[in-house]
């Protein structure tokens, strides 16, 4: 490789990195600005609640399907590998564990993330390509506050009811299985289940999983859809964007938090 | 500042990237009252000065006064309150899609405004009936067609009776008849509610017959400057090729290009 | 979609979600058992705890009836303050002794309670005297091996 060449290639690292570090700076900053402008999407409620129909009422049927799909297959290849250890009758206790620390928030988060991720970014994005949001800002309405904290905050709350119905629906779809399927006892599925789960140590801990995916995947959102250039083109890599970074975000904080909440910080 | 001008550019300087100035010493007058177009090519900067005057961008160099304010010395509070006197027509509409007619129209008094709703219907059918379409209410923005949706911008850009307002190409791309419709609610609007209104366009003729004065800008600056008779009468050569348009003269018709021959036998070659 | 269907929608969608969530919280999880009940508290010195962690369980005759509250380190004594939080309608006799035992041959540890035979019941505060540390793996080992030794000797006299 020439000079040249080498050269180009670390001036183009350095560029990226930069060019990274900045859009993280201005993400934060964005990110203060939406919290502290919040009081609009407070005060006129129905601004969020809007919001909270269209990222959390319309993904439902994505979330139950695909929340009883899983608690199925969990029971399904759950017996057949405690079956070996004679150990079936803890079948409950694997399916409920699974979901609720893990399962319940990481694939409600992914789904959540590319279901209404996704449309918040094309939306805001289209509005700005379409110059709605300078029209706003030209009648003196602040477009963050009218428009991104109602989306944002949408988001925020539809994600830990979306993640504690689909681990319902998978310790329902466990039980059918396991239970009305194959044979389990169902008192020892049940009975297990709750001496093994614990309220505050799994089922909590997963709910505050489920609304920091929830932070996480809405304001990559909004951000993306703020900041996409005014395109076609632009509108779609940003919700390409939003999905990629979102999924990324999820499963690096599920690792992060589940060092910190499931084995007390001695893992990292 | 004279109280009958509205907005005051003076050697305005300003660039999106500071090493290539888009405008270059460009000085605008607005008097009250008045409608006053600023025309030139695509590109030339003509909304770059509107956005200017809107506060968008802060002058690089140089000082723009609106509404005796001056843009630069404001905070957001303040360009708030300044836009609040404002109304702006953007080029396609910009209508809120997820909202209708009647609720795009009723915007910025609910923002702004106390208003009970009764009150609020009353001024919508107002704006509404003034631009011709208080019986498309209730329709949505992707129900109306290109002139329809202009027409309903206007109306929402005048629902707090602004001091100034902005018209950013307000006739690209309408048929004939929407196209002589907003260019008379522009004139009558603007006497009707004692505006001063700023049109940035290149239809030229249209511009000619419904303004008080005229900005010509080409290449960041300003190149002449006239009333409509003036306009018509002028023999500057770039007024001339624009007014009358002419393919070739200060605008030339070929973009930069090395010469022909050598350009030919090379690829003969 | 009109605001009173909007509305209606969000508010079954948060609805069912809380639903969900104690669906979570009762059924699958111990919640039922134990919060709102009425605890006192009861004390215990240990020469060793073992693997006993906060929010163990307190059995008697292999029913759960405490959790262990708090385990600190006496500085004076240089034994293990472990304190329980017992269930009020379980009264104790103020000779119980406190045994530090394992779930099932390698599982987590639990304070089990024999009670005793003294007419005066433990009071909220109160010290349980009688008590026997946990089994430590090591030192049963190298007992058993000691004992083993021994008896070589012996038998080879």
């Amino acid at each position: 490789m020439t000079i040249q060449a080498m050269r180009g290639f670390f001036e183009r690292l350095g560029n990226r990195v930069t060019s990274g570090v900045w859009q993280l700076g201005f993400a934060a900053r964005f990110f203060a600005y939406m919290v502290l402008h919040s009081g609009t999407a407070l005060r006129r409620f129905s601004l969020t609640i809007r919001e909270i129909y269209f990222s959390g009422v319309l993904s439902l049927i994505i979330i139950l399907v695909s929340g009883l799909f899983v608690g199925m297959v969990l029971g399904l290849q759950g017996y057949h590998t405690l079956e070996r250890y004679g150990s079936s009758e803890a079948l409950g206790v694997l399916v409920a564990l699974s979901l609720v620390r893990e399962l319940g928030p990481v694939v409600a988060g992914l789904l959540f993330a590319s279901r209404a991720g996704s449309a918040i970014t094309a939306e805001i994005g289209l509005m700005k390509a379409t110059e709605q949001i300078s029209a706003m800002e030209m009648m003196a309405v602040d477009p963050i506050a009218r428009v991104v904290a109602p989306r944002f905050w949408g988001g925020v709350i539809s994600m830990p009811v979306l993640a504690a119905l689909f681990s319902a629906m998978g310790i329902f779809g466990g039980y059918l299985v396991g239970v009305k399927m194959i044979g389990v006892d169902n008192g020892a599925f049940w009975s297990q289940m709750q001496a093994a789960v614990d309220v505050r140590e799994d089922i909590l801990n997963g709910v505050i999983k489920s609304v920091v995916f929830g932070i996480a995947v809405s304001w990559i959102a909004v951000f993306e859809g703020y900041d996409a250039a005014p395109t076609a083109e632009g509108v779609s890599r940003a919700t390409t964007r939003t999905v990629v970074t979102s999924s990324l975000a999820i499963l690096a904080l599920d690792f992060l938090l589940t060092a910190l909440m499931f084995t007390g910080g001695t893992a990292t | 500042m004279p109280d009958s001008n509205i907005v005051e550019v003076e050697n305005v300087w300003f660039g999106y990237d500071p090493q290539r100035p888009v405008l270059r010493d460009v000085s605008v007058t607005i008097p009250r009252g008045k409608v006053v177009a600023i025309m030139g090519q695509s590109g030339c900067g003509k909304t770059t000065l509107l956005r200017i005057i809107g506060g968008v961008y802060k002058p690089t160099r140089g000082r723009a006064r609106v509404l005796g304010e001056l843009t630069s010395g404001l905070d957001q509070d303040g360009l708030y309150a300044m836009r609040r006197r404002m109304g702006m027509l953007f080029q396609f509409g910009a209508l809120f899609t997820d909202l209708s007619v009647y609720d795009n129209v009723a915007f910025q008094m609910r923002e702004h405004s106390n208003l009970p709703e009764d009150l609020i219907h009353d001024l919508v059918m107002l704006k509404l009936q003034a631009v011709g379409l208080r019986g498309a209410a209730q329709l949505m923005p992707s129900e109306l067609s290109g002139g329809m949706a202009r027409r309903v911008a206007l109306a929402r850009a005048i629902a707090l009776d602004p001091q100034l307002m902005l018209y950013d190409e307000p006739f690209t791309g309408l048929d004939p008849i929407s196209f002589g419709a907003i260019a008379r609610l522009v004139r009558t609007l603007n006497d009707a509610l004692g505006t001063t209104s700023i049109v940035v366009s290149h239809d030229v003729q249209e511009c000619l017959d419904i303004v008080d004065y005229l900005y010509f800008v080409a290449d960041g600056q300003v190149v002449a400057k006239g009333t409509p008779e003036e306009i018509r009468a002028s023999s500057e050569p770039f007024v001339d090729q624009f007014v009358h348009g002419k393919i070739d003269g200060p605008v030339p018709f070929n973009y930069p290009a090395p010469d022909y021959t050598a350009d030919l036998e090379l690829s003969e070659a | 979609m009109n605001r009173s269907t909007i509305d209606l929608w969000v508010g079954i969608f948060v609805a069912a979600g809380l639903v969900a969530l104690l669906f979570l919280a009762l059924k699958v999880g111990n919640l039922a058992s134990f919060s709102a009940a009425q605890t006192y508290d009861v004390t215990g010195d240990f020469a060793n705890i073992g693997g006993l962690k906060v929010r163990a369980p307190v059995k008697s005759a292999g029913v759960v009836v405490g959790r262990v509250s708090k385990i600190r380190f006496d500085t004076e004594t240089y034994e293990a303050v472990v304190t329980m939080s017992l269930d009020s309608r379980y009264r104790f006799p103020r000779d119980t002794v406190a045994k530090i035992l394992t779930s099932g041959l390698l599982g987590e540890q639990y304070v089990g309670l024999e009670a005793g035979g003294d007419t005066k019941m433990l009071a909220n505060g109160g010290r349980l005297k009688l008590t026997q540390s946990a089994v430590v793996l090591e030192n049963l080992i190298s007992q058993f091996m000691f004992n083993k030794a021994a008896e070589g000797k012996g038998s080879a006299k």
